[in-house]
């Protein structure tokens, strides 16, 4: 955001003036520090009334719990369609013992196959446990900022908590630098990097 | 004939109950059907206190206690420090793989895996079957 052209010209003028007429009583460094200080205050100000028209309490009180709701539901309705998935695959399973060996065979093959492809659900889980507190770290900053700015951009009558050590509230582990979850395609090392970095077979 | 003990316990620890099911069903494909499961370290760390296990299969990034944080205990307590420890998870990157060699696990599978990939990582940690 910057100062609109005329007034900083306006200011620029006024600081001009102002030093003509100072006859001595504030020297020109003075002076052109006040016209600093005074369009860093109108920026301000500015900014205040601009960040107070986005309704920023809304960001806090609607619009990121509802996207961290959205978040929770894909992840319950993944989770109970992985569990009907792999419950007619136990059946599946069971079934495969009452055939001739080669179709049984098959059966379990294909089972095994379902059953890889549905950890998927805890890898997408993860994912998006990461945007949500990611969500809640920006909904902790606009709480702060709220609360920096004064009265006029809290909601109404609301208190909000202070911001906790960790984003979604959790208490730290000692290892909290090493639980990023899944890594995105290209940062990721594979099970031959690993077998290789730890001299596994 | 096989000299591992197809009939021994296995704790598997995941806070995904989905991915509990999923290694479950692998392993008693592979022959494996004593099961047990935990929900994260610290609820895994009781079990292991209270029964003995052969192996231990868990995932690392989990409340309140974490998979690595479960291998420290267990290499810091008589009784478990020699138990074999795998651990299963997303977390993918090299220190990850290097704080978890430093604490002593035996084996370390990176999700997603596959049935193949497990399987040859429990010969390697248990011996052929």
């Amino acid at each position: 955001m910057s100062m609109p052209a005329g007034k900083e010209a306006a200011v620029d003028n006024a600081t001009v003036v102002n030093m003509e007429t100072a006859e001595g009583d504030l020297s020109a460094v003075n002076m052109r520090l006040f016209a600093e200080v005074e369009a860093v205050a109108e920026f301000i100000t500015n900014a205040k009334a601009e960040i107070a028209s986005l309704r920023a309490d809304e960001i806090t009180s609607e619009h990121l719990p509802t996207a961290t709701d959205e978040l929770a539901a894909i992840v319950g309705a993944t989770e109970a369609a992985t569990n009907t998935i792999l419950g007619s695959m136990e059946e599946l399973e069971a079934l495969a013992e009452t055939v001739d060996q080669e179709v049984s065979d098959k059966i379990n093959n294909s089972v095994t196959q379902v059953y890889e492809a549905c950890s998927f659900q805890d890898i997408t889980g993860q994912r998006i446990g990461t945007v949500v507190n990611a969500l809640q770290h920006v909904e902790n900053k606009v709480t702060a900022l709220l609360a920096a700015f004064g009265e006029e951009f809290k909601a109404a009558g609301v208190e909000r908590p202070a911001t906790p050590k960790r984003a979604d509230g959790k208490a730290e582990r000692p290892d909290e630098d090493l639980c990023n979850g899944p890594q995105l395609p290209g940062n990721e090392i594979s099970q031959d990097d690993i077998d290789a970095l730890m001299g596994f077979d | 004939m096989s000299a591992v003990d197809m009939n021994m316990p296995i704790l598997i620890v995941d806070d995904y109950k989905t991915m509990l099911r999923i290694i479950r069903n692998l392993l008693k494909q592979l022959g494996f059907n004593n099961v047990d499961e935990a929900a994260d370290g610290s609820a895994a760390l009781q079990k292991l206190r209270d029964k003995s296990y052969g192996l231990v299969i868990s995932d690392w990034n989990m409340e309140p206690m974490s998979g690595l944080q479960l291998l420290k205990e267990c290499r810091t307590d008589n009784q478990l420090q020699a138990l074999p420890f795998i651990m299963i998870t997303a977390e993918s990157k090299s220190e990850n793989v290097v704080a978890a060699k430093q604490a002593g696990v035996n084996n370390y599978i990176v999700k997603p895996f596959n049935a193949a990939t497990l399987k040859s990582k429990l010969t390697a940690v248990l011996g052929a079957f």
